[in-house]
């Protein structure tokens, strides 16, 4: 099953909508309680990231009885470099991004300690997509 | 849909015009409408009473043990929150109060509250592996609603007895002392709310929680009937200067304000959060289930506006309860005198020993299918069903929103020709209509109807 949600460039308000709404989703399906969590923790980084950093995007979940993969691609700008950007604490968030309580360069380091298999593809000039893999029966399969 | 959880909530049906108020105020979506009556899902339904407090036809009973049941004991303890005092008027002193309860046939009085200063006073703990935020177990409804609908957060909930459990274990270890032969005592809780007899009638070992802790549940407003005939009986005799003053039951001030909202003030817990009314409880526990770094200590949540006062058996306004509640307190004393701990102290190893929660209460999640591959087809009918319904939400179709009905659809349990705004264009199917709402309502040529027209 596949469901998508579209995520608005700098509107901060609605940060968290489309993890809470695939929150209820994999509730009602019966995803394991600490599977959930750990969805939700790299959901809600990757969809702020997409308001803070990007032109805009949105986050594609497809759940089958073995895993839950969710997608997150957004139109731009792109990562100049993925690698320090893995690196906890670095951050490219402008003052006002940081002033909102975001911005402590935790994201995508969050991201990768949540999911099974996170694949980033991104570049400077190009649109940014992170697809992460969590598989329901057992950790790490 | 069964439940492990008895239910003390009852439609009567004689009484019930499937007018929808229930079925639209219910919290966690357990009404529908079928036949011209309100039906209760009980796999859903928390006992808020949300229901009951919506009725316009008193068409919602509760359940209760039988008054008489007391009378089959020889030492009759009422273990009483303070929200029964506050339910009358300042005319009517405490005084009188504790000796209409006399009167009417209890033979000692003790406060719920002062579970919480046994709590204190013993320094009763909970295990380490309750999580932070810790969640208050205090409200009977939110530990259904959270065990239904937010199984991720059980861990969070406060494993020590109640005060109302804690002060009955109290009063049952100080008579079962005086008076050997145990039969003959009974302790009695005296309840504001219906999730409390629901508990009690929810047998051990099907996660009751509360057998040999009470004998019985009664309903705080038959008991303030009984006691307001009483002094209306005895006013003379009551208010007479002659009258012997009453065994007043104690409890210190804080313990005293523990059902108001906000009222828990947990030591140990610097950040903490009260919430009441089960919908912005609910709007909250979302957010707790999200928020893994929610920097707070304890969350009270109470499913009643303002707490215990807003109780669906309480008969008096909640903020005038809630007032004389706060005038109690300040009566009362900060601290428990000495007479009171050495009372105490003499079952403290009883009460530590009975002061946590039996260790059967795990989580019933409510989800679409057991088997996930079926409960993801039955999400994307569940969509496909909801795109097609008009997503006004009238409840003409018995069920409370668009979305509800489709997941009726998908459960097997509705049809889409329930819709009366599809079927509306399309006018040849009346009969799926007098099945939600009875024939009366609906035959074309009822005497209602030619009258109107």
């Amino acid at each position: 099953m596949q469901t998508t949600f579209s995520v608005t460039a700098g509107d901060f308000t609605k940060a968290g909508t489309a993890s809470s709404q695939i929150k209820r989703m994999l509730k009602q399906l019966g995803v394991p309680q600490h599977t959930i969590k750990r969805i939700i923790v790299a959901l809600f980084e990757a969809e702020v990231n997409v308001i803070a950093h990007s032109f805009g995007g949105e986050v594609q979940c497809e759940v089958t009885p073995e895993k839950v993969f969710v997608r997150v691609v957004d139109t731009g700008p792109g990562i100049p470099n993925l690698s320090l950007a893995m690196k906890e604490g670095w951050s490219t968030a402008s003052e006002q991004v940081r002033e909102m309580g975001y911005g402590a360069g935790m994201g995508l380091p969050n991201i990768k300690k949540s999911a099974d298999i996170l694949e980033i593809d991104t570049a400077a000039n190009n649109h940014t997509d992170i697809r992460m893999t969590f598989y329901l029966n057992g950790d790490n399969q | 849909m069964t439940s492990p959880y008895h239910h003390s909530l009852t439609i009567r049906e004689q009484l019930c015009y499937g007018c929808t108020h229930c079925m639209k105020k219910c919290p966690t979506y357990a009404i529908r409408i079928e036949k011209g009556h309100a039906k209760v899902d009980p796999s859903r339904c928390i006992d808020c009473g949300q229901c009951m407090q919506a009725c316009p036809h008193h068409a919602i009973g509760v359940e209760q043990t039988p008054f008489e049941l007391l009378f089959s004991f020889k030492q009759r303890v009422a273990v009483i929150p303070t929200v029964f005092f506050s339910q009358f008027e300042d005319s009517i002193t405490n005084k009188q109060v504790a000796l209409a309860l006399y009167d009417i046939g209890f033979t000692h009085i003790y406060f719920a509250e002062i579970g919480v200063d046994i709590m204190k006073h013993l320094g009763l703990q909970n295990p380490d592996s309750v999580q932070k935020p810790m969640i208050s177990n205090f409200c009977p409804a939110i530990i259904r609603l959270i065990r239904t609908r937010y199984p991720g957060l059980c861990d969070h909930l406060s494993r020590l007895r109640s005060p109302g459990e804690i002060a009955a274990i109290f009063a049952r270890a100080e008579v079962n002392d005086q008076y050997p032969d145990h039969s003959e005592n009974g302790i009695f809780y005296i309840t504001p709310c219906p999730a409390k007899i629901s508990e009690f009638k929810t047998e051990e070992g099907n996660h009751g929680r509360l057998e040999g802790v009470f004998d019985g549940v009664l309903n705080m407003d038959t008991v303030f009937n009984k006691v307001s005939n009483s002094i209306s009986k005895n006013k003379k005799r009551f208010s007479s200067e002659l009258c012997a003053e009453p065994e007043l039951p104690f409890t210190t001030a804080g313990a005293s304000k523990w059902s108001l909202i906000n009222g828990e003030k947990q030591p140990n817990a610097s950040r903490r959060l009260g919430i009441d009314e089960i919908h912005q409880v609910i709007d909250f526990l979302e957010y707790v289930e999200e928020d893994d770094d929610m920097n707070i200590d304890f969350l009270e949540f109470k499913a009643c506006a303002e707490g215990c006062t807003g109780g669906i058996l309480c008969t008096r306004n909640k903020f005038l309860a809630k007032e004389r509640i706060q005038h109690l307190a300040s009566q009362l004393p900060e601290t428990l005198p000495e007479i009171v701990k050495t009372r105490i102290d003499k079952f403290a190893d009883f009460l530590r020993a009975n002061a946590l929660e039996p260790d059967n209460m795990e989580d019933h999640a409510i989800k679409l299918d057991e088997d996930m591959e079926t409960a993801i087809h039955k999400m994307e009918k569940i969509r496909k069903i909801t795109s097609a319904l008009p997503g006004i939400d009238c409840g003409l179709c018995g069920a409370p929103t668009c979305s509800e009905l489709a997941h009726d659809i998908a459960q097997g349990g509705a049809s889409i020709r329930q819709c009366t705004v599809l079927r509306l264009k399309d006018p040849k199917e009346l009969n799926t209509l007098s099945r939600i709402w009875g024939e009366k309502k609906v035959a074309p040529e009822s005497d209602s109807q030619s009258n109107v027209l």
